[in-house]
């Protein structure tokens, strides 16, 4: 006869010990996050005992090293950011939305089997190897294209950071048309609708919010990226007037700055302050894509 | 097994089906089926599940050509033209063979534009036409006196039976000629069922319908003419009457009686 009986307590010890690491992991994440915010906020915030917080903001100028008079406006800067990031955006949405719609409804499973894993790899492609491409091959085409003296410009940045995010945008993307119940499908094309219509005036409608968050976190990691846009974009600290003027980012201005600010300077403490500007940017992006996300998965079950 | 008993119906021949086989890969799904679907009446294809009930429907309107290692062999002829020849334009055969299915599958748009699909997506029309097909449709199944204050609410707020004869409008409002039900009945509840029942029965004066059920006594109810399908055979095929009276196969009779499905 065999007893069902616990024998010893070390079973009990060691199944709570195996609960409390997982536990503790999944607490780590929201630690680490929430002290990334902590520590930008208390690290930006010294620089407003000499900037006015609208002075940060409204202010084109950005020259803090000037002797004389020391300016601290990023608004060159974000301008720069958010015309590559949507410039960025223009080219790689209709290109992932085209590619997403071809993978979840024209290609054949083999196309498919070579196609997924192939856009998959550009997202593996180290930032600073798209920027060398940016400089050796896509700024001197931009150059010749337009005659300009060199092609370092927003326009380079824009089409490379457009590579970066297709990958986001054509996997998410085509995810939510996947997940457009068969059913849908069928009603239209038993209606006489052909794949066309069926995919524009059904599937993509229904699969809308999934699309929309695929662009959103594209331009979050368009947002983020520095690496590629401070090879690629000529990095001149004027404020933006077309795509085919160098431009300097949000992103290249910390990488650029913060190897040589003296520590604890307004200098210093301003480059922290982009940073918590980056930060609820890019947050604010994801967190809004992973609510519209959720709800579309809620209304197609 | 014994010999299957495959009666020719009168009336004018809508749907003529020859030496039809269906594999679904390998499989055989449906084996050497003929038998010929009269104009304006309602026929029902009854069987136990699995028989390939549903696959014989979806050969109607080439439905089963969204499964890629579906293989049709043998001829289906409507007004006399085989669907499955090479010339064939799919949208305008599903237009002329609408199809109800088994869960209602409304899009997940307003009333109004759930039935206006079918117009928007051919040739365009103007509002004024649209609305009136929109009318007429959902009177012709019977819903239009409970949405008419609410056409643009979305057509997923309706109740499932609601939602069912919306699909049924829908597939009316392209005008076709024949009007294919899969199981139209297995999601809704008794009253819905018996509403759709009803509907059914009227339509057979403007359309030819084919009706798929799992449920005998519906098949009784509705048909006109009965097919008994068992394991892709066509075992019987005869005057709804005559099938569910005197089957002329001991498979049928002990199908209908309930002794296996």
């Amino acid at each position: 006869m065999v007893s069902v009986k616990k024998k010893g307590v070390l079973g009990d010890v060691k199944e709570s010990l195996i609960k409390k690491v997982f536990q503790a992991s999944g607490l780590l994440a929201i630690i680490v996050l929430l002290g990334i915010f902590a520590l930008l906020l208390y690290t930006s915030i010294p620089a407003f005992r000499e900037v006015s917080l609208k002075e940060f903001l409204t202010s084109t100028g950005w020259d803090p090293t000037s002797p004389e008079k020391p300016e601290y406006g990023l608004l060159s800067m974000l301008a720069s950011t958010i015309m590559v990031t949507l410039g960025a955006l223009l080219i790689a949405f209709p290109v992932g939305l085209a590619v997403a719609a071809y993978l979840s409804d024209v290609a054949s499973p083999r196309a498919r089997e070579i196609i997924k894993p192939v856009v998959e790899l550009l997202a593996a492609i180290p930032s600073v190897v798209v920027g060398f491409i940016g400089i050796t091959l896509v700024g001197p085409l931009i150059a010749k294209t337009f005659k300009l003296s060199h092609g370092l410009t927003a326009l380079n940045g824009s089409l490379l950071l457009a590579v970066m995010a297709l990958p986001t945008i054509i996997s998410i993307s085509e995810d939510s048309l996947n997940a457009v119940p068969v059913s849908y499908v069928e009603a239209s094309l038993a209606l006489g609708a052909n794949r066309w219509q069926t995919l524009v005036r059904v599937k993509i409608p229904a699969a809308i919010s999934g699309i929309i968050a695929s662009f959103m976190l594209g331009m979050g990691r368009a947002i983020g990226e520095t690496m590629t846009v401070l090879m690629a974009t000529g990095n001149a600290r004027a404020f933006p007037h077309g795509f085919l003027q160098s431009v300097r980012t949000l992103t290249a201005t910390i990488a650029i700055e913060l190897g040589e600010v003296p520590y604890y300077t307004t200098h210093y403490y301003a480059l922290f302050a982009i940073g918590l500007v980056l930060f609820i940017m890019t947050f604010f992006l994801n967190l809004t894509a992973d609510i519209i996300l959720e709800k579309q998965k809620r209304k197609l079950q | 097994m014994e010999s299957s008993h495959i009666a020719i119906p009168e009336g004018k021949p809508k749907i003529q089906i020859e030496n039809l086989s269906l594999f679904y890969g390998p499989k055989l799904v449906l084996n050497n089926i003929s038998l010929v679907i009269p104009e304006n009446k309602v026929t029902a294809i009854i069987g136990p599940s699995g028989c390939g009930k549903s696959s014989f429907i979806r050969i109607l309107n080439r439905m089963n050509d969204l499964i890629p290692e579906a293989r049709v062999e043998g001829q289906v002829w409507i007004d006399g033209e085989n669907i499955y020849d090479k010339d064939v334009d799919l949208v305008a055969l599903r237009k002329k063979v609408g199809m109800v299915f088994q869960k209602p599958n409304p899009f997940p748009k307003s009333i109004f534009d759930n039935i206006a699909y079918g117009l928007k997506i051919g040739n365009h029309r103007g509002q004024a036409e649209l609305e009136q097909v929109v009318e007429r449709s959902l009177r012709q199944a019977a819903l239009w006196d409970e949405v008419k204050d609410r056409l643009h609410q979305n057509a997923l707020k309706l109740s499932g039976g609601q939602q069912q004869r919306l699909c049924i409008a829908r597939a009316l409002a392209v005008e076709p000629e024949i009007i294919l039900f899969d199981e139209p009945c297995s999601a809704i509840d008794p009253i819905a069922t018996a509403r759709v029942e009803e509907l059914i029965h009227q339509l057979k004066k403007d359309y030819t319908v084919v009706i798929v059920t799992h449920n005998m006594q519906q098949a009784a109810r509705v048909s006109d003419y009965t097919a008994f399908l068992w394991l892709g055979e066509l075992i019987e095929y005869d005057r709804t009457e005559k099938i569910f009276t005197n089957p002329a196969n001991k498979m049928t009779e002990d199908y209908i009686t309930g002794r296996f499905g």
